[in-house]
């Protein structure tokens, strides 16, 4: 019985930790937030260094062979940092071609993913919040797919596009092919890019297994974890602000009122670690558990680092207001973390449906 | 991460649940002796066993285990499932034993902990008193050393069992022109002694569950104090060091929740079950979320004291956790419960641990009141989040020595 991390687990942190402390500290993070493009190849490829291309990618086809909680765990501390970047849709890209490509389209398409030659994405939303496989519209008729997918991540940099189409199923297409057209959304939050995608009759190649539903689940668990480190940076910043800024002639971490406050924020946050640990290792390890506690993990998690950013704004007072203010990068991911995949709302009645209530 | 027992965990599962099935319940002759005595006897064969009372000497007549948190569990687990009687609770286990084997004298640990953790001495604590709150080392109630006996006079408030207690640890102010946390003593007093006054006190439930307590011109034994003058406060931070249950009061919750749950299944809303109503679906799911990240967090804290290791801050959460959690629950509960609401609880209906009932949900609504105040309340408990857990600075109010 160990509820706990591994040596290597604790080390691939802290590894994780000091590469963004060194390479992602708040001043080059603020660059890349007001940056056109939300992405640094440097810190991209520092990541790939690292091996952060192909964590979950078999040995045999150049990855780390780990399992979803360490990807988690490094989703957590990349959370802590904001770092701004393509992880999150190529961690899930390489994912789908681990569960749905046959032995020749992994050999084909992993090794150059996992060593990160090769950017991957994965297409989820359609229109009409809709991101659950089951509502999923896009279709593939002789090799060739026709949609609309909403809210792709980076899928301006990506070589290879995930799509989600109706049936659960993925289609592999190149970006720049034909009948692929991207468009740069506008999104809140600029350390995690977006673009549409319209498909219209792009040639493409289908992954032979249904997975839609195991990749949602990992996605949720990665969107969980990246809202548990980002409230601990701001429980954090919070601390730190109400030790400095003085009022009244004394720092205002003295009064009660803003000391009450941040214990709830630690409160409502901490607790919850062992909830996305949960459902990273019932991923792996406990199947029938697995879909439940993923949809229970991002409801939870998102809505306490939503809650927090804004605890922190105020703490923060006038100056969190402010778009100077760093507090605003981590209130945008916790807005991206909370929709992304689902509101917690909707993913909350599906846990009470998967829990037949 | 592994969350099976290992195969040696295993093995001493399967002696546990050995031991137990060949010794409870008991059987032939025994079987017809009272509940008490049964638990008595039974407990002796467990101590025997080294399943119970593992963490005291066995010269004060516990088992003398090596601290063990994963063996612990199991026992609690087997223990539970064969609702056998596992260690005595209360505070005299919990808190007074614990003080007694850091700071007690040889025959005081002889004379009082073999009782004790046998369920035979029954103990109460004078700590509270009406002027003496969350500012505990405010206290009044004086003891003054005349000739070989303790004079004392005062009053405690919110003495649980005070009426069946044989003992009160106590504490009283003994050097009034100390410093206000070094004038305090920890003494130990004979319920049975001339000059103790116990009156119940009646909650806003209906029920009187605690006492007041009144000393005048009470006489004890001058050797009936536990380390020396003026090191009450210190002596009484004594905890358990060893097995804490650290998923307990999480169980608790969670028991509590699926009690909810079935309150869900069974009200009606509109005409129909409440738990079809999208908001009262919302709202469990919100309560879920927070009693599964209490869960999960207590099966991390049993792992890092299983490693040896610190919980941090995550230890000082638990119990501001648990309250919040608990008021979500009943707050929930008493919309399920309709027109009940409008009812005075019905006297069986009062502190069930897992309500069914309307009724019974609407005294647990006001009993979770009580959960927050007692042993800390929410305020003093976000204070030791924040100084201790945060780093944050103290109350200016509150200076410490």
């Amino acid at each position: 019985m160990d509820f706990g991390l591994s040596e290597e687990q604790e080390l691939l942190q802290e590894t994780v930790r000091r590469f963004v402390a060194n390479e992602c500290p708040p001043p080059r993070l603020r660059e890349i937030f007001d940056g056109k493009d939300g992405y640094d190849p440097q810190l991209w490829a520092g990541m790939l260094k690292m091996g952060l291309g192909g964590l979950v990618v078999p040995e045999a086809y150049g990855g780390a062979e780990l399992e979803l909680l360490d990807l988690a765990l490094v989703a957590e501390v990349l959370g802590a940092g904001a770092v701004p970047g393509p992880f999150l849709g190529h961690s899930l890209a390489t994912l789908v071609l681990v569960l749905a490509g046959s032995s020749e389209q992994k050999e084909r398409w992993l090794p150059s993913l996992a060593s990160g030659d090769a950017l991957g994405s994965v297409a989820f939303g359609e229109e009409g919040d809709v991101w659950e496989p089951a509502g999923w519209s896009a279709r593939v008729e002789s090799g060739k797919v026709t949609g609309t997918k909403t809210y792709v991540p980076y899928a301006g940099l990506a070589d290879w596009i995930l799509v989600g189409v109706a049936g659960g199923q993925f289609a592999v297409v190149p970006r720049g092919g034909e009948g692929v057209k991207l468009e740069p959304v506008a999104g809140v939050d600029r350390t995690r890019r977006l673009d549409r995608l319209t498909l219209d009759g792009a040639p493409c190649e289908v992954l032979p297994e249904s997975v839609a539903g195991r990749v949602r689940d990992a996605g949720l668990i990665l969107l969980a974890a990246d809202a548990f480190g980002g409230g601990t940076t701001l429980v954090e910043m919070s601390v730190e602000y109400a030790k400095t800024r003085e009022q009244f002639g004394q720092p205002i971490a003295q009064f009660q009122a803003v000391k009450h406050r941040l214990a709830d924020m630690a409160t409502e946050l901490e607790p919850a670690r062992g909830l996305f640990w949960y459902a990273a290792h019932a991923f792996d390890h406990i199947p029938d558990e697995a879909e439940r506690a993923a949809a229970l993990a991002k409801a939870h998690i998102t809505d306490r680092y939503m809650q927090i950013a804004r605890d922190a704004v105020e703490v923060h007072g006038g100056i969190g207001f402010t778009w100077e203010c760093d507090v605003q990068i981590w209130f945008k991911r916790a807005l991206f973390d909370r929709t992304f995949l689902g509101s917690p709302a909707f993913h909350r009645e599906r846990a009470a449906q998967l829990g037949d209530w | 991460m592994d969350l099976k027992y290992s195969d040696e965990y295993e093995a001493f599962r399967g002696e546990v649940k050995a031991f137990l099935e060949q010794n409870w319940p008991l059987k032939d002759e025994e079987a017809k002796l009272s509940g008490p005595e049964k638990s008595t006897l039974f407990r002796q064969r467990a101590i025997e066993h080294g399943f119970v009372a593992r963490s005291i000497p066995k010269r004060y007549g516990g088992s003398e285990q090596a601290p063990d948190v994963l063996r612990a569990r199991i026992i609690a687990e087997e223990f539970a499932k064969a609702r056998a009687p596992a260690d005595i609770r209360g505070i005299g286990a919990s808190m007074l034993v614990p003080t007694l084997l850091e700071h007690g004298e040889e025959w005081q640990k002889e004379r009082f902990i073999p009782p004790t953790i046998r369920g035979e001495m029954i103990w109460c604590q004078g700590y509270s008193e009406p002027g003496s709150g969350s500012d505990l080392a405010s206290l009044q109630t004086k003891a003054e050393l005349d000739g070989e006996e303790w004079l004392i006079n005062g009053h405690k408030v919110w003495t649980t069992g005070a009426e069946i207690a044989h003992y009160m640890f106590c504490l009283c102010r003994t050097e009034p022109e100390a410093e206000k946390h070094a004038g305090i003593s920890y003494l130990l007093i004979d319920m049975k002694t001339p000059g103790i006054q116990v009156s119940p006190l009646r909650q806003m439930t209906g029920t009187a569950d605690f006492c007041e307590v009144f000393f005048n011109d009470l006489r004890i034994p001058a050797k009936n104090i536990v380390g020396k003058r003026g090191q009450g406060w210190i002596v009484s931070r004594s905890t358990l060091k060893h097995e804490r249950n650290m998923i307990g009061n999480a169980e608790g919750t969670r028991s509590t929740f699926r009690a909810l749950l079935r309150f869900a299944k069974q009200a009606q809303l509109n005409g129909r079950p409440a738990i079809e109503d999208p908001t009262v679906r919302q709202r469990l799911g919100q309560i879920e979320g927070y009693v599964a990240s209490h869960f999960y967090s207590g099966y991390r804290q049993l792992t890092l004291a299983a490693r040896g290791q610190e919980a941090g801050i995550a230890g000082m959460l638990n119990k501001l956790t648990s309250t919040n959690i608990a008021h979500m629950m009943a707050k929930l509960a008493i919309d399920l419960a309709g027109d009940e609401a409008l009812e005075t609880p019905a006297p069986d209906e009062i502190m069930k641990i897992n309500p069914r009932g309307g009724q019974a949900w609407v005294s647990n609504y006001m009993w979770s009141l009580g959960l927050s105040i007692a042993g800390g309340t929410a305020n003093i408990q976000r204070n030791v989040i924040a100084e201790r857990g945060l780093g944050l600075p103290r109350d200016r109010a509150v200076q410490r020595t």
